[in-house]
């Protein structure tokens, strides 16, 4: 259907003069030559190939971004109206593309390098050196292991979001009240949280928690055993971010034709009865995009683990993130480091395309 | 009505069982609000106490010990010091303020490059080689599940060669991207939801498809952009991974501050307590007064 046209039409009487159409390109042209210009001088003065040169990369990226603003204004310049339309995308696009698939491409590159900041050689390209030590590093693999643990763990953060927002939902005074307070955890930043619960209320000797727990005659221990840790980091991760996928569900909840809930309890239906039959079916597809949003923030846990555990104890709660982010931190090994985050971005890619295939027959809402 | 049926048994029946539902209703309520609030409260109060009422487990302010200004001071942060010079205060403040221009600048960006994009994007077919209108927005939004340490270490190694390590701007550069497809998520929904008719007539009447963009839809699209605009901040505020690899003592946000702190001094905790105070409070300000653009914008996309 989108192939038809334009929503807006537009009717344009364009007169573009060869002469408009010659400084259109002539801007673009030159100020990418410009910005190959000076790049390509800068590789030869890091080279050590001519005598005179910048500092540093600065005058590449002003050029660059000189070459960006003459191809969004050559837009206009050489299409005239149909420019002004593209004007709207291109600026995003640009930004995107430079950000994303440069990096990208170097990334690519420094992962098949034995770059460590600390060597003074730079990076020498080492083959598959990197591929075969990630093979054998147990510390990725259970990195890995427990990406699946944490992803399995939306099941229940699903459930719980669920119910409070039925809560939520419900014929209840203060709503507002409520609702805020339950937005509230959202709000707080990893790290502070990691501080304010993992560090403070789960101390051992003087954290409440661990308090209430001997008060009732157990000993606390929330970091010292695999299971516990892993738990824990789960339960801080959900406590944050239960409040996303409820506002989701709740707006879903919100959304969904009265007359068919009423035509239910009309026809008899307990309050579970409507539940299973009525609202959860008609609730699928909005479950299933909080529920991927929420994997694909799943994905990215590490704030929590790099603060409260760093891993520990023995990478029982390393997430792949975190665990890059001590493979750079500690021991400043680049080459490695990307490339296992690279390894990370397909397995993603794969996991995110496989799960939309699966889920994409529930996203319809049923008739 | 009721006084007809009082002694009937099925209506009394039905009547405990009404009010069983309601107190089993506010107690999950009350008892979630409490698991969400007494952290916050914990740390709060924390920030007010000394080393012998920590190790008490005194809970209650007034009650059970005597709030003292310690922890505040250790940020330079009390009525006592706020008056002279300290280079605490300072030092926290510059974070203060780096996470406030840093979070603002990078989501305003987002909003304005995110909202051009999804007007075109809602409106308009585009055509750039082999990408159609969905493939562009698949592409965006694609961007979301790119996660941050891919990108980081080659931003280390580029930032380092362009002298962007360390500053603000390549922090703002990072967090445009990393909230952007969100914020396309987001007005993507809103723009559709506005009909072409009313910029027809504003073509009719002689604006320029930027005019009427400018004119007719974006004070129709403003809360929408408002929504977009607070989710990014909330995201940009608190975002710590980046910041951590990428900044060293300028462009120093505050996250890393308050991850910095808890390594170095032990358990110093009316001090880590008052700088996690300080961390959380504006946003959680912000979520009181602005809960609703809040919830607008996560909702967004969710219904269709």
């Amino acid at each position: 259907m989108s192939i038809q046209g334009d929503l807006l039409h537009t009717v344009t009487a364009d007169n573009i003069s060869d002469r408009r159409r010659r400084l259109g390109k002539a801007m673009v042209w030159g100020s990418a030559a410009l910005c190959a210009g000076l790049a390509i001088w800068q590789m030869a003065y890091e080279t050590g190939r001519v005598s005179v040169g910048f500092e540093t990369w600065r005058p590449v990226l002003y050029a660059y971004v000189l070459w960006a603003f003459a191809l969004c204004a050559a837009q206009v310049i050489v299409n005239g109206e149909k420019g002004k339309r593209t004007l709207f995308v291109l600026p995003a696009a640009l930004f995107v593309i430079s950000l994303v698939v440069f990096p990208l491409l170097f990334a690519l590159y420094i992962s098949f390098t034995d770059w460590n900041l600390a060597s003074p050689n730079g990076p020498q390209p080492n083959g598959w050196d990197n591929m075969v030590q990630m093979w054998n590093d147990a510390f990725y693999w259970n990195a890995l292991k427990n990406m699946v643990y944490y992803v399995l763990a939306v099941s229940v953060e699903y459930v719980i979001a669920f119910g409070l927002a039925l809560l939520l939902n419900a014929q209840i005074r203060a709503r507002k009240f409520f609702r805020v307070v339950f937005l509230l955890p959202l709000m707080l930043s990893p790290v502070a949280v990691s501080w304010m619960i993992g560090k403070s209320m789960l101390e051992v000797r003087f954290g409440p928690v661990s308090r209430l727990i001997r008060e009732m005659g157990f000993e606390p221990s929330f970091f010292g055993n695999p299971e516990t840790a892993r738990f824990m980091i789960m339960a801080m991760d959900a406590w944050t971010f239960i409040p996303f996928m409820m506002i989701m569900l709740l707006a879903g909840l919100q959304a969904l034709p009265s007359e068919v809930i009423e035509a239910s309890k009309v026809d008899g239906a307990s309050g579970w009865q409507s539940f299973k039959e009525v609202i959860f079916p008609l609730m699928l597809p909005v479950s299933v995009t909080a529920v991927v949003i929420r994997i694909i923030f799943k994905l990215k846990l590490a704030d929590v683990i790099i603060n409260v555990t760093s891993g520990g104890p023995g990478g029982a709660t390393d997430s792949v993130t975190s665990f890059i982010f001590r493979e750079y931190r500690d021991r400043s090994n680049v080459g490695y480091g990307t490339l296992l985050a690279m390894v990370y971005l397909v397995l993603i890619v794969i996991f995110v395309t496989l799960l939309l295939k699966l889920v994409s027959r529930w996203m319809e809402r049923p008739a | 009505m009721s006084a007809v049926f009082k002694d009937h048994e099925g209506d009394t029946r039905a009547k405990t069982k009404w009010w069983a539902s309601r107190v089993a209703i506010y107690a999950a309520l009350i008892t979630w609000a409490i698991i969400c609030l007494f952290p916050i409260f914990w740390t709060i109060t924390t920030s007010f106490k000394l080393a012998p009422d920590v190790m008490r487990g005194n809970l209650i302010p007034w009650w059970d010990f005597t709030p003292r200004w310690k922890g505040w001071e250790s940020i330079g942060i009390s009525p006592r010091l706020i008056g002279e010079v300290s280079t605490v205060r300072e030092e926290f403040l510059k974070r203060f303020w780096n996470s406030t221009v840093i979070a603002v600048s990078a989501s305003l960006l987002a909003v304005i490059l995110g909202s051009l994009a999804a007007y075109g994007l809602s409106r308009f077919n585009y055509r750039f080689g082999f990408m159609r209108n969905s493939d562009i927005s698949f592409f965006f939004l694609s961007q979301m599940i790119l996660p941050p340490v891919v990108l980081a270490l080659p931003f280390l190694v580029l930032y380092k060669s362009l002298a962007l390590l360390d500053s603000r701007i390549g922090l703002i550069l990072l967090y445009t991207l990393m909230v952007l497809p969100i914020v396309i998520w987001i007005m993507r929904d809103q723009f559709q939801g506005i009909p072409v008719e009313l910029e027809e007539a504003a073509l009719v009447d002689g604006l320029g498809i930027w005019g009427a963009f400018f004119q007719i839809v974006l004070p129709i699209a403003l809360p929408g952009m408002v929504a977009a605009f607070i989710l990014s901040l909330v995201l940009c505020w608190n975002e710590y991974f980046f910041a951590a690899l990428l900044t060293a003592t300028n462009a120093t946000t505050l996250p890393v501050m308050v991850a910095s702190q808890t390594g170095s001094q032990g358990i110093n905790w009316w001090s880590m307590a008052a700088l996690s105070s300080a961390a959380i409070l504006p946003l959680v300000i912000v979520a009181i007064f602005l809960e609703k653009y809040i919830i607008k914008g996560m909702a967004a996309g969710a219904v269709k």
